[in-house]
């Protein structure tokens, strides 16, 4: 996924380009199954090139991938970079709007450009304005409400996450060990996502209500969205272990626990955290539709029906919303991303 | 000397993916006494890897009877009486060196810092200390090779099951290997090694015994006794014993493959 979003930044810089291909390039450390290919074709490399291999077997210390690391800095030189492109197009397409009086006149065919008027497309610094502009009559500043709201969502997100992904984690175990199971169970699984969220909400929102346990409606709506990755990268994570790691594992007449925690488990975390990213950002957009039919309070989904609602008296509150959603849901992924970085620490330092 | 491995009338067939019925051992007869290096050579499918993986009980016999210290391949397995190498170093990529060589003493429950100063001893033996801290990917795949020998010894096994451990090395590299090998081998008194290969000279070089393989279905074609002096060095390979051993074993081989073609 991270790859995607660096590609997509491509057409803008051929600078970005390049530095896409180079974290693009397969890396050199991967655990599960490649690995032991890898091996293999160490071994190839070093047989078909014996001088290489002897300069490499007698250097003092292995040559570690580590050049000179500009990646944190070109990375963020990019978003940045790709920020102003997007604000440029916006405030040039809204500049062309306003010059050709929202129509344009192609050989008899009137274009309608009104969609780049002030109601449906705010200038970007009518929406940072309002950010400090009160956020409804007698209420505090729209930024102190945002951050309100954000933070109220953020909590049934997180709660949401974690049931997801204890739920998914489980089911992936179970799968692992019961191929009855998992032939019996996985489609239905997969079907799961094909359900729309909308259909769902509201059902779960009167459940959870009969069982005395409203303030968990939300979080159950968006751990039905995170669990899902969960699943399908743990199960995958548990299984793509190469044979011989297992035989390995026969030879020291190893338990089940102990190729479970010594081998397999080590093996899917990279799996996991993919997933895990994945599940961090569903679980923000999860939380957000489900209060939709909550009747809840607080939460941003709130302020996007209310703002919606209002959006013909103050365009900029609904869009300066979507911009807090949207940073909600990076932080969270970022989180994660952290949380990854502390912990799969077998990876070379040029990696993700 | 007392066979620690003896094998009899050991028969394998297998059901291949498209149903076929393969025979892969047929009438296999082989004793192994404490403290000999023996290889097994053949051409592809012979089943020497076969072989090795039944007295590993990684796979199981058809028919036949195994003994492995005495008791069945299973209880041998169990009990942990042998160390394996593979093909390919089968290091596990989110364990640095140290910890890839104390895995096995983990699955054994050995204390904490007996399990690092025996896997640091292992080190030590196959003279990579100062890689200890760090990962699989940052090392060459001579030195992966020589980590995972570090592993299979780490539990003092009396027995090293190596599949073709340097199988895809290059030649010098190779060489080098050979004479770790030899060097640590002597250096564990009693220990017995069985080496599957398909190189003649690294057999011929290695080995107190040679047994030559044949393909379809896999036999024992001829048992080569290597009469030549320990500790063998550069020099050993200058010998005329070591080519007259060499170019027997070529002929050997090619008959056994002649024969069915």
């Amino acid at each position: 996924m991270q790859e995607l979003f660096l590609v997509s930044k491509s057409p803008f810089s051929p600078r970005i380009f390049v530095h896409i291909h180079q974290l693009a390039k397969p890396r050199p450390h991967r655990y599960n199954t490649a690995s032991t290919f890898r091996n293999i074709a160490l071994f190839k490399r070093d047989k078909f090139d014996p001088f290489m291999a002897t300069i490499r077997q007698s250097l003092p210390a292995p040559a570690t991938p580590s050049p000179p690391n500009f990646n944190g800095v070109r990375r963020i030189a990019g978003t940045l970079a790709l920020l102003l492109v997007i604000a440029l197009l916006w405030e040039g397409g809204k500049a062309f709007g306003r010059a050709n009086d929202y129509a344009l006149n192609i050989g008899g065919v009137t274009l309608d450009l009104s969609i780049f008027n002030d109601e449906q497309l705010p200038h970007l610094g009518a929406i940072a304005a309002a950010f400090s502009e009160p956020a409804g009559r007698n209420a505090p500043p729209l930024y102190e409400f945002l951050a309100r709201q954000a933070a109220f969502t953020l909590w049934e997100a997180v709660r949401g996450f974690a049931i997801g992904a204890l739920i998914g984690f489980a089911l992936a175990l179970l799968f692992t060990y019961s191929a009855l199971l998992q032939r019996g169970c996985l489609p239905f699984v997969v079907a799961s996502q094909t359900v729309p969220i909308l259909a769902i909400a509201p059902m779960v929102v009167i459940w959870m209500s009969r069982a005395d346990a409203k303030a968990w409606a939300v979080p159950v709506i968006a751990a039905f969205l995170t669990f899902f990755p969960v699943v399908i990268y743990t199960l995958r994570g548990l299984t793509s272990v190469a044979p011989t790691a297992v035989e390995l594992m026969d030879t020291y007449a190893a338990s089940r626990a102990q190729v479970l925690f010594k081998l397999r488990l080590p093996n899917a975390l990279p799996h996991i955290f993919t997933a895990l990213k994945l599940s961090a950002t569903a679980s923000v957009v999860g939380a957000i539709i489900g209060e939709l039919p909550s009747g809840s309070q607080s939460g941003l989904g709130i302020a996007v029906l209310d703002f919606a609602r209002y959006y013909n008296q103050s365009p900029p509150r609904l869009w300066a919303t979507i911009v807090v959603a949207g940073m909600l849901g990076i932080a969270f992924f970022g989180a994660v991303a952290l949380a990854e970085r502390i912990i799969v620490r077998w990876k070379s330092e040029t990696s993700e | 000397m007392t066979a620690i491995i003896s094998i009899q009338h050991l028969n394998k067939t297998y059901r291949s993916k498209d149903g076929a019925s393969v025979h892969a051992l047929d009438d296999i007869n082989l004793d192994i006494a404490r403290g000999e290096f023996v290889s097994l050579i053949g051409p592809s499918g012979c089943g020497k890897s076969t072989l090795l993986r039944i007295i590993a009980d990684l796979i199981q016999p058809s028919g036949g009877a195994i003994t492995v210290n005495g008791k069945p391949a299973k209880k041998a397995r169990t009990d942990r009486d042998y160390g394996f190498v593979f093909q390919a170093p089968t290091l596990y990529d989110w364990r640095t060196v140290l910890k890839n060589v104390e895995l096995p003493l983990e699955i054994m429950k050995h204390h904490k810092a007996e399990r690092e100063a025996r896997a640091r001893a292992m080190l030590q033996l196959v003279e990579l200390s100062e890689f200890a801290d760090k990962y699989p990917w940052q090392l060459s795949g001579g030195m992966q090779q020589r980590v995972s020998i570090a592993r299979a010894l780490a539990f003092q096994p009396g027995i090293l099951l190596m599949d073709e451990p340097f199988g895809a090395l290059d030649e010098m590299t190779r060489e080098r290997m050979n004479n770790e090998l030899l060097r640590i081998w002597s250096s564990l008194p009693d220990m017995t090694v069985i080496f599957v290969t398909h190189s003649i000279s690294e057999a011929v070089y290695l080995s107190d015994r040679v047994v030559v393989m044949s393909p379809r279905p896999g036999r024992i074609a001829e048992i080569i006794d290597i009469d030549m002096p320990r500790p063998r060095g550069t020099e050993t390979r200058d010998l005329d014993a070591f080519f007259h051993y060499s170019s027997h074993l070529r002929h050997s081989l090619r008959e056994g493959i002649a024969q069915h073609e």
